[in-house]
């Protein structure tokens, strides 16, 4: 695979960060823990983790995150979002990603489950989907794209280079999916990213 | 491999919803006002209990899991994960926790021990368990018996920080001290510490526990709870600390920027400003034997 050329940040402010941040590791990537604007500066892709939705916006909020983390998504520089992370940027938070969410929709803990999945772009092997207290996606926009659906329901979409999923590939061992995520980085090229929806 | 279209209660399950939860604080709550300040103030989850530890201090008797109709409430008012503990080796009540849908099974020293020489077989349960421990040896028998997140203890009520960083240091020098052994040694070192040898090969091999390690016991202002989190803890467990202080929505807030700031002295300190006074407190060393908390489980 291609070697990213920066630095990936992972926001922090609560939540999976530390699971992603191992993927990624493993795969070469540099990270950087991200808990202020500040820390913004210089990455090249970002990750907007699981944890509590609640407490991340609220994290965001306290720090005046929300306008700088639009910025980003909006600069095209890729964003790979799971679970709390996909809530933080659909219609009802920051509006960054066309989609709505109905948070918990599965249910609580009782309710979490693993299934089996297969992701446009990943290849036929089934990927291990880990879903936990997990959002059910209501509505996706017309540019996006779904990946992977699971009981007729998108679970995993993409719009441009933003992907973003219900579930968690950060805790299994399988990392295709941050690999898919790593090779958007150095990508500058609009082309490119056409002929890869195309492939 | 065929496919499979969903298993639930799986153990990546369970201890995949404490990975979700670090870097954040868990709060006792004991009303669903309480539980929406405390949801307000950036929690990551609610302890739902009918006293908190130092008022279960206070009063004596014995305590018991929670009257359900109050779990219910706080449920129902926040969307954030709801824990609630249940006695040691009360499977009854950890089956009704289960049956109320909450969360997370707090099994609890701070409750009055229902078994004195067995825990909760937490495996045939679909909500994942949290446990305290005091040492290493500790921790690996709760996660032998299937608990999906341990919790050093610390002397819950006192708003003494002492036991709690007494316990953290002592997991973690002990998991150093499996680190540095040769793979022949960790036979023996089962042995010394009273855990099952694959839970030891595992924490020698990666230097850590297998599942979330939170801190609680004992934390009462930001500085507390960033201090056990420089230690190693991966989030905070805070009891009477907050509802028992002056300002609790304050308090909560700054506890939690505290604890996601934690390496940063200047935020931890912009925190602390203006919180009024914090909870009431005991020195734990001056308590009974008989009044520590931290010794019931084994």
């Amino acid at each position: 695979m291609t070697q990213p050329t920066g630095t990936i940040g992972i926001l922090a402010l609560q939540g999976g960060f530390e699971a992603h941040a191992k993927l990624l590791t493993g795969l070469g990537a540099n990270v950087r823990e991200v808990r202020t604007a500040a820390d913004l500066a210089g990455i090249s892709g970002l990750v907007l983790p699981g944890g509590e939705s609640t407490t991340m916006m609220l994290g965001i909020e306290r720090e005046s995150l929300a306008a700088p983390l639009a910025e980003f998504v909006g600069s095209g520089l890729p964003v790979l979002a799971t679970c709390a992370g996909m809530i933080i940027l659909d219609d009802a938070h920051l509006n960054v990603l066309n989609v709505s969410c109905d948070r918990n929709a599965y249910g609580g803990q009782v309710h979490s489950f693993e299934a089996d999945i297969t992701v446009d772009g990943a290849g036929d092997d089934a990927f291990r989907g880990v879903f936990i207290r997990a959002p059910r996606l209501t509505r996706t926009g017309a540019d996006v794209e779904t990946l992977a659906t699971h009981d007729g329901v998108p679970v995993a979409v993409r719009e441009d280079r933003v992907f973003a999923m219900s579930f968690h590939p950060e805790l299994t061992d399988d990392d295709r999916i941050h690999r898919i995520f790593l090779e958007m980085v150095p990508v500058t090229n609009v082309t490119d990213i056409n002929r890869k929806k195309a492939a | 491999m065929s496919s499979d279209n969903g298993s639930q209660a799986t153990f990546r399950v369970k201890a995949g919803l404490a990975e979700m939860l670090k870097g954040g604080v868990i709060m006792d709550v004991v009303t669903p006002d309480e539980a929406k300040i405390a949801e307000d103030a950036g929690a990551c989850a609610v302890m739902a209990l009918e006293r908190v530890p130092s008022d279960i201090r206070r009063d004596g008797g014995v305590a018991r899991m929670s009257d359900p109709e109050m779990i219910r409430g706080i449920k129902e008012a926040v969307s954030i994960p709801v824990m609630a503990k249940a006695r040691i080796g009360h499977f009854v009540e950890a089956q009704l926790l289960e049956a109320l849908d909450i969360d997370y099974i707090d099994e609890s020293e701070v409750l009055t021990p229902a078994d004195e020489a067995n825990h909760i077989d937490k495996y045939p349960f679909k909500i994942p368990f949290v446990c305290g421990a005091t040492n290493l040896g500790e921790a690996l028998r709760r996660i032998g018996e299937g608990a999906a997140m341990i919790r050093s203890k610390g002397e819950a009520g006192t708003g003494d920080i002492v036991e709690a960083v007494r316990h953290l240091r002592q997991i973690r020098s002990e998991v150093r001290a499996l680190q540095g052994m040769e793979h022949d040694e960790l036979y023996a070192a089962a042995k010394n510490l009273q855990a099952p040898l694959p839970l030891v090969q595992d924490v020698a091999a990666n230097g850590k526990l297998p599942v979330v390690m939170f801190s609680a016991g004992g934390v009462a202002t930001p500085a507390d709870a960033a201090l056990m989190m420089q230690l190693g803890a991966e989030g905070v467990f805070v009891g009477s600390g907050i509802f028992k202080s002056a300002d609790p929505a304050k308090r909560a807030a700054a506890i939690v920027e505290a604890t996601t700031h934690f390496a940063d002295p200047e935020r931890v300190l912009n925190a602390s400003f203006g919180l009024g006074e914090a909870m009431s407190s005991i020195e734990s060393r001056k308590l009974d034997e008989s009044e520590l908390l931290a010794q019931r489980g084994w």
